[in-house]
């Protein structure tokens, strides 16, 4: 069958199972969107060409399908790099087709030329420049798989006008579809080694005081059932980090919650004070550990990674294990359930007396809990913690949650509470502001039976709002909680407590925008809340909502600060919990 | 595959010879690596192998071990890298070629071409005060070269960087230090 580039790309998009598709054409793809007309694909079409990417990676989130977005060439390009680098912090499988100039005029500085294979060689995954029509089906096959393997991870495929145009005779080709990959440099390692696992297996059944510190490789690997499984067979606490919330129920009795910078006292502690911190699909981050030198001092690491890099990058483990989550904690529970029956027969005992232990995070638990206080006299300021938990027991509890980067960020990671996994979407290792509403709209897109929540802050919702617009023209019904404390917080909180309230450039103005006229203006519901007990009514209204976006401007108090904190570069055992504890925290 | 991030070992010397797939790119894509973390490339050799579908290079670089071993396996993730490993400059025969134009006067002429002989180089060009000498071996023999032949006065040098592969005896013995450290791809 002779096909032209072009359409022999949407087709292998098809062949790859592509559903949906966000996008934003120009001239150099334009030969690419003319078979979309014909295709089964929905394309969607964005505003910003970063709203695509971060759609893709919202939808990928969601749904763990890998997210497709297309550009053009030049300044197409150049805006989706840091979806890009987003989706590689944050391992999302993600392919993103950028249009190039013609073959015949790169190089040259040809109108909307950009290097993008060189500008996007270290924030991705892989990246190819097509050269030849006849390699569209290979090369996307290619993409599409290392998107998805292994570490997941963003593909861009950058692919010169030439090779697409039915008018240029090099876009010719003689349609196929490759039925595997020759990739000689690229075989993950799915199954871990068996005796590391049985080496695992023996410290989990030797440690007094462990923890499971599960990461987002646990919901890369589709393993929260398996986690929750070792979980419970062994009696072992898990902490989640912000990554990976909802991998395991926050209503879980041995669920400890997020750990981190700003994590709850019981969790950081409780890593703190282990024997035996069991790593699975978590990277020893900065925002996790505090000062390296001082994390876990008394623990020893069993780190099980499909990303061999991950293991030693940081801590070095007592015992690695390279895999795939999933596959390697059902053979850990194997080994687990070996040893138990062998201790069961000789009349031991399998594993020692956590009952202490068990019983001191409980006692943590109790004493440090997070707290927040919402005065309902006249005149006390909405907090933000209030308006998260009042749409958390307002909406159904398989909402999905999606926030952008900043104070607003960490109040939702700790006041939700998830008990399914792939509920709670954010830019974690990144940190992108303005991730929010477009990856909310991704989400919804992919899972269009859920309610879907973006709670942002006034400073991210200003960076991609736009992709608002986009949401009401293709009635993509999601929500939006701007929490309005009218700064840039998390910056403003910095300021406040490490450069003696020196408030540099972080005011934004709690009116200017008015957020109510800019949603109605996108075709939004619009509306605004200024006092507690307007709270749950406007939630319900737009819960009520299912045929156009809407944005509740919650209008709340810019003191509040996140805690607890540790602050940055030093240890974990320095919990700050709150104001009365100081900057210092002792 | 255990980490090293702990141990800090001294500055010396690594010799890694990357098998990667024979693309455009893929050189790029490896010295970028080592771009990021401000590590400079000593010398670099590539060159397609007897599969024509791959290439091997050989890059030496300054730099501690642990900060090596984390963009070794940086370099694994690419997907065009085939192979890797890290050879002991102990361990290895390392070969290097040069070329040096020096300044050879009719009184100084004999002396140049008498050290010539000595290092077992040839002459490749003459002109009327100069010679250009080729010379392949040992870098410290390529070395000793160059020191003696400034005396005379250089115009013009070039080294290709170095290429190295492992003692062929140990290997052949499988013995546990094989002077190798295999660090091809797990799996």
């Amino acid at each position: 069958m002779k096909l032209n580039g072009g359409q022999a790309l949407i087709k292998s998009l098809e062949m790859e199972g592509v559903e949906v598709m966000f996008g934003l054409p120009g001239g150099a793809i334009l030969p690419v969107y003319d078979p979309i007309i014909d295709s089964p694909i929905r394309h969607i079409l964005v505003r910003h060409e970063q709203g695509a990417g971060h759609m893709a990676e919202g939808y990928a989130h969601a749904t763990g399908r890998p997210g497709v977005a297309m550009v053009t060439s030049g300044p197409g390009a150049t805006n989706i790099v840091t979806p890009l680098a987003d989706a590689m912090m944050d391992s999302i499988p993600m392919v993103v087709i950028t249009g190039q100039v013609p073959s015949a005029a790169i190089g040259t500085d040809a109108f909307q030329e950009c290097d993008i294979i060189g500008v996007t060689r270290s924030v991705t995954k892989h990246n190819e420049l097509i050269t030849s029509a006849q390699d569209i089906p290979r090369v996307i096959h290619e993409a599409f798989h290392i998107a998805t393997t292994g570490r997941p991870g963003p593909v861009l495929v950058d692919i010169p006008k030439d090779i697409v145009d039915p008018n240029n005779p090099n876009s010719a080709m003689d349609w196929y579809w490759p039925d595997s990959v020759d990739l000689p440099g690229y075989k993950p390692t799915v199954k871990g080694h068996p005796r590391m696992i049985r080496e695992a297996a023996k410290l989990i059944s030797e440690a007094q005081r462990p923890v499971i510190y599960a990461g987002g490789g646990i919901l890369k690997a589709r393993a929260a059932e398996a986690l929750r499984e070792l979980a419970e067979l062994t009696g072992i606490s898990v902490v989640t980090t912000l990554m990976a919330r909802g991998a395991f129920p926050d209503s879980h009795p041995l669920c400890l919650g997020m750990p981190g910078m700003h994590g709850n006292y019981t969790a950081i502690t409780s890593m703190q004070q282990s024997d035996l911190l069991i790593a699975l699909g978590s990277r020893f981050d900065d925002r996790v550990t505090g000062k390296v030198g001082a994390f876990a001092p008394g623990a020893k690491i069993i780190h099980v990674d499909v990303d061999p890099a991950e293991l030693g990058k940081v801590r070095r483990p007592d015992v690695p294990i390279v895999g795939d989550c999933k596959a390697v904690i059902e053979e850990l529970i194997k080994e687990v359930r070996q040893l138990q029956a062998t201790a069961a027969e000789s009349g031991g005992i399998a594993q020692p007396d956590r009952a202490p232990w068990d019983a001191q995070l409980k006692q943590w638990q109790a004493q440090f809990p997070l707290h927040y206080d919402q005065g309902w006299n006249e005149g006390d300021a909405l907090k933000p913690q209030f308006c998260i938990e009042m749409l958390r027991d307002n909406s159904p509890e398989d909402t999905i949650v999606v926030s952008g980067v900043g104070q607003h960020q960490m109040w939702s990671s700790q006041f939700w509470r998830f008990n399914h996994p792939y509920t709670w979407i954010n830019s974690g290792g990144l940190g992108t502001m303005g991730f929010a509403v477009p990856a909310a709209v991704g989400a919804k897109v992919g899972m269009p039976g859920r309610t879907v929540w973006a709670i942002d802050g006034d400073g991210c919702f200003q960076m991609t709002a736009q992709e608002l617009v986009t949401a009401s023209a293709e009635r993509i019904p999601v929500k939006v909680a701007i929490l309005n404390n009218a700064y840039l917080g998390m910056v403003r909180q910095w300021q406040e407590l490490f450069y003696e309230e020196r408030y540099s450039e972080v005011y934004l103005s709690p009116d200017l925008p008015d957020y109510k006229m800019w949603a109605e203006a996108m075709g939004c519901v619009g509306m605004r809340v200024e006092h507690p007990d307007e709270v749950v009514p406007a939630i319900e209204k737009a819960n009520s909502i299912d045929d156009r976006p809407v944005v509740i401007d919650f209008r709340v108090d810019w003191t509040e600060k996140v805690y607890p904190m540790v602050a940055a570069g030093t240890s974990n055992d320095n919990v700050i919990l709150g104001p009365e504890m100081g900057e210092g925290g002792h | 595959m255990a980490g090293t991030a702990a141990t800090g070992a001294g500055p010396r010397h690594h010799i890694l010879t990357v098998l990667v797939e024979n693309k455009a790119g893929v050189l790029a894509r490896v010295s970028s690596l080592f771009a990021r973390r401000g590590f400079n490339i000593y010398s670099l050799a590539v060159a397609p192998t007897d599969d024509e579908r791959f290439s091997r290079i050989t890059i030496v670089v300054d730099v501690e071990s642990s900060p090596l071993e984390q963009v070794t396996k940086q370099l694994f993730k690419l997907i065009n890298v085939v192979k890797i490993s890290e050879l002991d400059p102990a361990d290895a025969v390392e070969r290097e070629m040069m070329m040096v134009t020096v300044n050879a006067e009719p009184g100084t002429r004999g002396q140049v071409i008498e050290l010539v002989d000595v290092f077992q180089g040839r002459i490749v060009d003459v002109g009327h005060s100069e010679l250009t000498v080729e010379l392949a071996g040992p870098p410290s023999k390529l070395d000793d070269f160059e020191d003696l032949m400034r005396a005379y006065g250089i115009s013009a040098l070039q080294r290709t960087g170095r290429v190295a592969l492992p003692r062929l005896e140990r290997q052949a013995q499988r013995l546990p230090n094989t002077g190798i450290r295999s660090l091809g791809k797990v799996g």
